[in-house]
């Protein structure tokens, strides 16, 4: 039975019904069960490189996410680099998690986009087996323990670093979860950004939030902010109105996730060009 | 010391036994309506489903004993999640998770003393009606592919009797309900069902990602207030 199974994956080979640790009640978890069944399956288990790898994996760069009355919104840019050389110039890098939950990740984009996947079937998995959600909480905490295993690729070379945000129906607030390569979890107020250009987009969130946004303008806040961080950081990659390459932006609010339409953000990201042109710093915050 | 039992005489002691525990149950109906496929069950229970959710467009139904038809859908979700991961969500079908179950409960029923008392639908919505696919698998391992409609439970043949004389193709949602419904009413001659006494889930080919979904009480009681027209 141990030979074949990773290639048929939930047959008995020689049987074809499904294994006993199937039937058994047990873990709700997906990770766990996949790790009792499939342990190769899952990012977390493989042997790290012996060496670190250098630049020539692509890595992802620059998400923010913004907070509003009643919601979340969260973007980032399309560009993937590997070293100086732009890797993909259409990555997509935020993503639904859930109904109510939206994840988006920078560094090695491979395994980055593996914990996403996995991450998206945990919830879902939880959902079927119990017959109700993980509380965001829950959720945030289990995406630690996944970037925590991670951490001995990290240490490689491989860093992963996730962003995640939800609605919160408790509280009726969005929500934004920060993460360190050994799985620390920390809940930020307002606004975050992540990435090797977040320096750049923090400085422009700082002067451009306020509390009271609606969802458009946190949206047009967190396509400002990507601007500026692929003004000055090289890996990060603006909009880009000749091959009508924009930011993916999503909202999550009480009505769910919802990721804005090509046309939307194409408008914003013209308005946000054409406003530099007049002012290539961007919008101005008043001195005093 | 045993005596010797012949063994069609032990498999017919073993039907007769799952046959006698799913006729104690009540009754779930399962069948297509214009938009995708409805499942209605005879179920006060607002925890304890019969009526469940395995994958994007795949749901489960069952009837007799709740921890063997619970066990199976947990395994059920676990191979439809374990083949969505490895390979892709489309790879995952009705097919072949029908196929596993249909080998999982083969086997039960062969090499254990006792064999589940459980009766299952597991139904696919296609793109449109004439590619939706219901499989009906029964305690010893067989499985039927099902047009229209099917019944299951206690009273299954009355039931299903009910069911053939109101059935249509195309109906809409209101029409598939109220059939379901009258003719799990013919369980017994004064059986009276209200929305808060019935379990009603769809797979509606016209949502999303995830097509299964619940409907709450109200929304049953308003379908059912509709004219049929």
């Amino acid at each position: 039975m141990v030979e074949g199974r990773s290639r048929v994956a939930s047959h008995e080979s020689h049987t074809g019904r499904l294994p006993g640790l199937f039937m058994n009640p047990g873990t709700s978890s997906f990770t766990d069960f996949l790790g009792a069944y499939s342990p190769e399956m899952l990012p977390g288990r493989r042997t790290p490189p012996v060496s670190p790898v250098g630049d020539d994996i692509p890595h992802g760069t620059t998400i923010v996410a913004v907070s509003f009355p009643g919601g979340v919104v969260m973007a980032g840019d399309r560009r993937a680099t590997a070293g100086n050389v732009i890797a993909q110039r259409d990555i997509e890098k935020v993503f639904r998690a859930d109904e109510f939950s939206a994840i988006a990740i920078a560094g090695t984009a491979g395994i980055g986009i593996e914990i996403v996947r996995l991450f998206q079937v945990e919830l879902e998995h939880y959902e079927k087996m119990e017959g109700r959600t993980l509380s965001l909480e829950g959720k945030a905490n289990r995406l630690a323990t996944m970037v925590r295993g991670n951490l001995a690729m990290a240490m490689q070379g491989l860093a992963v670093v996730p962003l995640f945000a939800g609605y919160d129906e408790e509280r009726d607030t969005g929500r934004i979860f920060s993460y360190d390569p050994a799985g620390g979890r920390y809940e930020e107020r307002d606004f975050y950004s992540i990435g090797s250009g977040s320096v750049f987009a923090r400085g422009a969130l700082k002067k451009l939030y306020r509390p009271e946004l609606s969802p458009e303008d946190a949206a047009l806040a967190c396509v400002q902010a990507l601007y500026d961080a692929a003004d000055d950081d090289a890996a990060t990659g603006g909009p880009d109105l000749t091959r009508r390459i924009f930011p993916v932006v999503a909202t999550v609010t009480a009505d769910g996730y919802r990721r804005l339409g090509e046309d939307e953000v194409g408008a914003m990201a013209q308005a946000v060009v054409d406003g530099r042109y007049d002012s290539p710093g961007g919008p101005t915050a008043p001195l005093r | 010391m045993p005596f010797y039992v012949s063994p069609e005489q032990q498999m017919k002691d073993k039907a007769d036994y799952a046959r006698k525990g799913i006729a104690r149950g009540r009754s779930v109906v399962v069948l297509q309506y214009d938009d995708g496929i409805l499942f209605v069950a005879d179920n006060p229970s607002r925890a304890l489903h019969k009526i469940s959710e395995i994958y994007d467009r795949i749901a489960f139904a069952a009837v007799g004993k709740y921890n063997e038809f619970e066990n199976l859908r947990l395994g059920g979700v676990r191979y439809a999640d374990v083949n969505g991961y490895q390979y892709d969500r489309r790879d995952v079908t009705a097919r072949g998770l029908a196929n596993v179950y249909a080998q999982s409960l083969g086997t039960i029923f062969t090499e254990t003393n006792k064999p589940y008392e459980v009766e299952l639908v597991v139904a696919e919505v296609g793109v449109e009606a004439s590619s939706d696919q219901i499989y009906r698998l029964t305690f010893d391992g067989s499985v039927a592919d099902e047009h229209g409609y099917v019944a299951m439970g206690g009273q299954a043949e009355a039931v299903a009797q009910a069911l053939k004389d109101r059935f249509q193709e195309g109906m809409s949602l209101a029409e598939a309900l109220k059939a379901a419904v009258q003719s799990l009413e013919a369980q017994d001659s004064d059986r009276h069902l209200e929305a808060k006494s019935l379990e009603v889930a769809v797979l509606d080919r016209n949502r999303e990602h995830r097509l299964f979904r619940r409907l709450p009480a109200a929304r049953i009681e308003s379908l059912l207030g509709e004219d049929a027209s």
